[in-house]
């Protein structure tokens, strides 16, 4: 009963704010907070052109599914994709907006950027605890002719829930399957050794000050920061440097079509030039909603975005999505109907 | 005058002598005493239904965790939310330990401090210093924590590599948290302090007493209850302490019964999980947020029954 009285008064109050929220041509959104950069970006110049603001409260990929859930919000994001019978059940649908990639990176006295050479294995076996000195064989085998020192290793990891937490522990397990049994992937997982840092800064301050660290943090920090990043090992055997292009090459190969509610990580891809740990960014909406101007205003913002947002999401280091993708992504939305109908014609 | 302004109200007729005038101004009056009375104890008794609802939802959000875990909810030794294993054991201990280390640092500070300020510290200082102890409690505890992962952090492994990895750890944090309750301590030490009769010591320094004499048989006994109550305020600031703990306590989810390595304490844990929470863990969070509620009230309850045994040992 209790329980009932304090939803009730939070949908009220939720409703409410949402309400004056959207009473001024506002496309209102919450979620992931790793595609934020991009999203306002978008917004701002969207803004200039039709005067239609957007209200996204990055909150965290949780926060969005729940609003959204709750229909306080028009659009929800997230970044792991959302499971297709989960979808079911809330009468969701989901694509991808824009991708990125998570990137290792050392601090190890004498080596230069990318001159660590790495494989998935390996690097599961170092967030394990199992290897823990970087002269230990099995990193040796990857970097011949690289003087390791004989440190000791301290993984760093992200202590909050996090989209990067859940693309960097899928890849783990994906390539590694006794870091599938025994760790797992999601947002938040006990990792057995190391230390957890807060956010992408704090990964990297805590990487910084420790001899012998290793973190994971996305591309776009990474970048920015001109952090020593590892050369990692792909699928097809080859290795690969962290970029654009590495990015663009894993999500050339995805198969979108085939993939049942667009449920698809896009780590561990095939092709020679992949960069193993890529992901996209997702967005999640009613396929029954109950303002169909809502809706239709944020579907006009997204096919905006997907026309003419690449330029602005490539100058933040995100990977806009590719055409094919869009058009696709476009084709969907008719499964979105209002009150009168199809919302997106 | 002798007359209550309870009796005014009621029979008026008594004031002899009162004018209408008066009267009518005593009625006020009596009015305004109940209008007031009233509304003090309706703010005293919403504070205890505020704390009462607080206790009641966190534990009616919480129920999930506590029926579908059971027992394994508080002997779990890792907290891996992935894999809905959900054990309390590192937080509390996490908790426990930083605030114990806490505690050990900052009391004997504290209390130097304010035995400082009160008996030795030469008058003119005594205004600047004070004021500088409780500036140190109005600095936000996000900047404690910048300064615990920026500064105190890369201190501590540069410094003892051997005991300090990785810089942060449960042992780093209790730092953290010693520095942040310091001001508490001492500001409520030294106010009570200077509470004691100015005879009192006069008399003990006229017998021949020394400075540490007078201090330890004559204040210190005079305003233990106001010292333990300073100490219970600083523990129970460092017990919920949140937002600097966690950029310092190496936020590992495994038990392991370290004092300096990595850890995690309750407050922190919640703080990072719960945005991104939903389901059994979401519910397993908000437990352990009601677990707090209930070890902080168990701390402090101790420390109260402490308090009076000591004061019957002395009787």
């Amino acid at each position: 009963m209790f329980k009932r009285v304090a939803a009730t008064l939070l949908t009220a109050s939720l409703t409410l704010g949402a309400g004056a929220a959207m009473a001024g041509e506002t496309i209102t959104g919450a979620g992931a907070t790793f595609p934020y950069p991009v999203y306002s970006k978008w917004a701002d110049a969207y803004q200039d052109e039709t005067g239609i603001g957007m209200n996204y409260q990055a909150i965290g990929s949780g926060g969005g599914i729940k609003q959204i859930t709750a229909k306080t919000v028009t659009f929800g994001a997230s970044d792991a994709p959302m499971k297709p019978a989960d979808l079911k059940k809330n009468g969701l649908m989901q694509w991808p907006m824009v991708m990125g990639g998570v990137v290792p990176v050392v601090n190890l006295a004498g080596l230069s950027k990318g001159e660590l050479h790495l494989d998935g294995a390996t690097l599961a076996d170092i967030y394990a605890g199992k290897i823990t000195e970087w002269d230990d064989k099995r990193i040796k085998a990857l970097n011949a002719g690289v003087e390791l020192p004989d440190t000791k290793i301290t993984p760093v990891y992200r202590a909050e829930g996090s989209g990067t937490n859940f693309l960097f522990t899928h890849y783990l397990s994906e390539v590694s399957e006794s870091f599938a049994k025994t760790i797992g992937e999601g947002k938040s997982v006990a990792w057995p050794a190391g230390v957890g840092a807060k956010a992408n800064a704090g990964v990297a301050s805590q990487v910084a000050q420790t001899n012998g660290g290793i973190g994971y943090v996305e591309f776009a920090y990474a970048k920015q920061n001109d952090l020593n990043y590892v050369t990692m090992k792909n699928k097809a055997g080859k290795f690969v440097a962290p970029s654009i292009e590495s990015f663009k090459a894993a999500a050339g190969n995805a198969d979108w079509k085939h993939a049942p509610g667009m449920y698809l990580v896009l780590t561990n891809q095939p092709g020679d030039a992949s960069w193993p740990i890529t992901g996209a960014s997702f967005i999640l909406m009613h396929l029954n909603v109950e303002d169909p101007a809502a809706a239709k205003r944020a579907l006009t913002f997204f096919d905006w975005a997907y026309s003419n947002g690449s330029d602005a999401a490539e100058s933040l280091d995100y990977v806009p999505m590719p055409a094919n993708v869009a058009d696709m992504v476009r084709a969907d939305w008719k499964r979105i109907k209002g009150a009168d109908g199809q919302v997106w014609k | 005058m002798g007359y209550t302004m309870k009796d005014a109200s009621v029979s008026p007729s008594h004031l002899l002598g009162a004018e209408k005038g008066e009267l009518q101004m005593l009625r006020r009056n009596g009015r305004l005493d109940r209008l007031f009375s009233g509304s003090t104890f309706f703010f005293a008794v919403t504070v205890l239904v505020l704390l009462g609802a607080i206790m009641v939802t966190l534990f009616i959000s919480g129920w999930p965790a506590f029926s579908e875990l059971g027992a394994s909810f508080f002997t779990g030794t890792r907290w891996a939310a992935n894999v809905n294993d959900f054990g309390i054991l590192p937080a509390v201990y996490g908790t426990l330990v930083t605030s114990f280390i806490a505690i050990l640092v900052a009391v004997p500070i504290s209390f130097g401090i304010a035995i400082f300020l009160t008996e030795l510290c030469p008058v003119f200082l005594r205004r600047p210093l004070g004021t500088m102890v409780e500036l140190l409690a109005g600095v936000p505890s996000i900047i404690y924590g910048m300064w615990g992962m920026e500064v105190l952090a890369p201190f501590l492994q540069r410094h003892l590599p051997d005991v300090f990895p990785a810089g942060t750890g449960l042992t780093t944090a209790g730092l953290i948290l010693a520095v942040m309750i310091i001001p508490f301590i001492t500001a409520i030490t030294r106010d009570v302090m200077v509470t004691v009769p100015p005879m009192l010591r006069e008399s003990a320094y006229g017998l021949g007493c020394t400075t540490w004499e007078v201090v330890r048989n004559v204040v210190f006994p005079s305003v233990r209850a106001g010292m333990v109550g300073g100490v219970i305020l600083g523990l129970g600031r460092a017990l919920g302490e949140t937002m600097a703990v966690t950029f310092v306590i190496g936020n590992n989810l495994f038990y392991k019964a370290t004092v300096t390595g990595q850890g995690t304490s309750i407050a922190a844990l919640i703080a990072n999980q719960f945005p991104e929470a939903d389901g059994l863990q979401r519910s397993a969070l908000l437990a352990l947020g009601f677990l707090l509620f209930v070890i902080t009230f168990i701390v402090l309850a101790i420390a109260r029954l402490m308090l009076r045994r000591m004061d019957r040992s002395k009787a």
